[in-house]
């Protein structure tokens, strides 16, 4: 259903203690858009998507998810709120005691009536998705950053979710895998509607796979663009299109 | 036709998911996929397909889904199974009677960047290899300790020749987080030890009516042995555990390997700090320990054994003597020399994950009491054989 606000940022400010790191975001996500967090090093993208995904409670202002005010429901409905995304952070963050396929099999042993070998097969092909077909039995100090990352991914899209939040999706990946990446996240969009909400101050990333974006801006602290990155970058705000051409405009 | 709804549902919006199989020609088989095939329900395996499938004959796949309400990675994971198996038993599959989603989704799992899986399989090893290979990794820690001291020792040469490259501020953030901030855990358990040594040696004493000799025991049992041993086991649980975690994260962190390219002697910046500071503060430690333990066993006489406030006081001057102080103090800094060496060894020796740094925890702890004990019962020995 293309135009229903799918998450709605109003006014929303991110501070630690007194360090206002933003203030007065206020944009809107649609269903089936993938949506670009942009800026510089420490402009505070990160800190956005915790409070996004319910891990930072921000100092003012709040996320409505299809109307549901995120910070302001009881804790039980944030619970189910939350399961509606997946969140891929920086690093992979899998549980380094639990093999890959153990990493992906738990959220659905926790919150699906699916049978141990569905489980098995769902997970082969999730890993599959991601390039590491086989890797089921490896633990994560076995494998390497750009895998550990991949297998993130594999983890956050275990339960299909509506929303998926990735962190700098294709930093610390080759060109091969960070391309494959991204024709991943275009099909996970077009094929099963997934809203993907990306991190990311990857140009290729941006100009390729974005359908709209925010750009965050250090020095003033708040949003300084909106808009599809490709129109960004010809017709945008100086700042922004100084960064979409790597510093050449 | 199996599934979790008849074919009457169509219309009416299906719930459940169904599936029917219908054959085309002499080797050809059709797969009708219906209703909602999503990961929310409970979906079937590929294997129903089985039977079909296995047969000879068949030699040709084909897919409708004319009335697939909805699908996610539970249909897909389904199709990717048939599609395996086909690929195995030369079967010819036309995915084209699948929405495009799938079909692009199905292309992309088989189409990853290739990755070299055998390199990086761990070998698996049965019971008996696994015993082995404890029992040869048991035996090198030995030589790894061997090296370690090794390593400090000569650290320790450079410090005195003044070659050493750490940062005093380091030292005196050391000193400061094993000393002061020890001190009330210290007291608790140094008072607790005072007044439990007071009972003991009040309820033996008094058969004999020479109670006042709780002075005599609590001083001389508190300054030269139970303090340090005291002071040792809190600094190996407080102190070596957080040495072996801080400086396995930094190996986890790189930030040793960072050092080492620098040409910095991470034993020296690192290591050096940490067991100076321990030695230089166990031992006051221990002092104060000793002085906490007398206190409260002078309060358990006073109000408990009514023996007097000055005779007590009197009592254990007359039972302290220098030496006691030099045995206690002595001990005290080889107990916090150990804990130091055991909670830097097995931090630098960390593995690189979060498991590791637990382990790495978990045996500087249990190595720094080991050692303490050892060095316990050895300079016990030779302060008697000595006659100090």
């Amino acid at each position: 259903m293309p135009g229903t606000p799918h998450i709605e940022v109003s006014n929303l400010t991110m501070a630690y203690g007194d360090f206002v790191v933003q203030h007065d975001l206020n944009f809107v996500v649609q269903k089936g858009d993938i949506f670009i967090i942009m800026g510089g090093n420490g402009c505070g993208k990160t800190t956005l998507m915790r409070a996004l995904v319910g891990l930072q409670k921000p100092a003012a202002g709040t996320v409505y998810y299809e109307g549901e005010d995120f910070w302001n429901v009881s804790a039980n409905d944030q619970e189910r709120l939350k399961r509606r995304f997946g969140v891929m952070f920086q690093g992979g963050a899998l549980w380094s005691s639990l093999s890959l396929a153990e990493n992906v099999a738990l959220p659905l042993h926790e919150y699906t009536c699916l049978a141990q070998a569905r489980i098995d097969e769902i997970v082969s092909f999730k890993l599959a998705l991601v390039g590491l077909a086989g890797f089921e039995d490896f633990y994560p100090a076995e494998l390497s950053g750009g895998m550990r990352k991949r297998a993130g991914l594999a983890r956050a899209m275990a339960l299909d979710p509506d929303i998926l939040v990735v962190d700098e999706p294709s930093s610390g990946l080759d060109p091969l895998n960070a391309r494959h990446l991204d024709d991943l996240i275009l099909e996970l969009r077009d094929g099963l509607g997934t809203t993907i909400v990306v991190v990311t101050h990857e140009l290729a990333s941006i100009l390729s796979i974005g359908s709209n974006s925010i750009y965050l801006d250090a020095e003033t602290h708040t949003m300084i663009a909106t808009g599809n990155p490709q129109q960004a970058a010809q017709t945008g705000d100086a700042k922004v299109r100084h960064f979409l051409s790597r510093g050449e405009l | 036709m199996i599934g979790t709804q008849t074919s009457d549902a169509y219309a009416s919006g299906l719930q459940g998911w169904l599936l029917e199989k219908q054959f085309k020609g002499d080797q050809g088989l059709e797969i009708i996929l219906a209703g909602r095939w999503c990961l929310d329900q409970a979906l079937p395996s590929w294997e129903v397909l089985k039977t079909e499938l296995g047969s000879n004959d068949l030699r040709h796949l084909y897919f409708r889904a004319d009335h697939l309400a909805a699908w996610d990675t539970g249909l897909l994971a389904f199709l990717s199974g048939v599609l395996k198996f086909s690929a195995g038993h030369d079967i010819a599959v036309d995915c084209n009677g699948l929405p495009a989603g799938v079909q692009h989704l199905l292309n992309m799992a088989s189409a990853g960047p290739e990755q070299n899986i055998d390199a990086r399989r761990p070998s698996k090893a049965g019971m008996f290899s696994r015993i082995g290979v404890a029992t040869i990794d048991f035996c090198r820690g030995f030589p790894e300790m061997l090296h370690f001291l090794g390593e400090v020792t000569l650290s320790m040469g450079r410090l005195l020749t003044g070659r050493a490259q750490f940062r005093r501020s380091d030292f005196w953030l050391e000193v400061e987080e094993v000393g002061p901030r020890a001190l009330v855990i210290v007291t608790v358990i140094s008072f607790l030890v005072g007044l439990i040594l007071a009972y003991l040696g009040a309820d033996q004493l008094r058969l004999v009516g020479a109670q006042i000799f709780i002075a005599d025991l609590v001083a001389i049992g508190m300054v030269r042995e139970v303090g340090a041993l005291m002071t040792g086991i809190i600094i190996a649980g407080r102190t070596g555990a957080a040495f072996a975690a801080q400086l396995g994260t930094m190996q986890v962190n790189e930030e040793i390997d960072a050092f080492r390219t620098l040409g910095i002697s991470a034993i020296d910046f690192l290591v050096l700090p940490r067991i100076l500071a321990l030695v230089l503060m166990v031992p006051l430690l221990t002092l104060y320990a000793a002085f906490v333990g007398m206190t409260a066993g002078l309060l358990v006489s006073y109000f408990i054994f009514d023996i007097g406030f000055f005779e007590y006081y009197t009592e254990t001057l007359r039972a302290l003597e220098i030496k006691h102080f030099m045995v206690g103090l002595s001990k005290g800094g080889v107990y916090g020399a150990m804990v130091a060496y055991a909670g830097c060894l097995r931090g630098m020796h960390c593995g690189r994950s979060a498991e590791a740094v637990g382990e790495a925890a978990t045996s500087a702890v249990v190595t720094g009491i080991l050692l303490i004990t050892i060095m316990a019962s050895l300079m016990t020995i030779i302060f008697y054989r000595l006659g100090i």
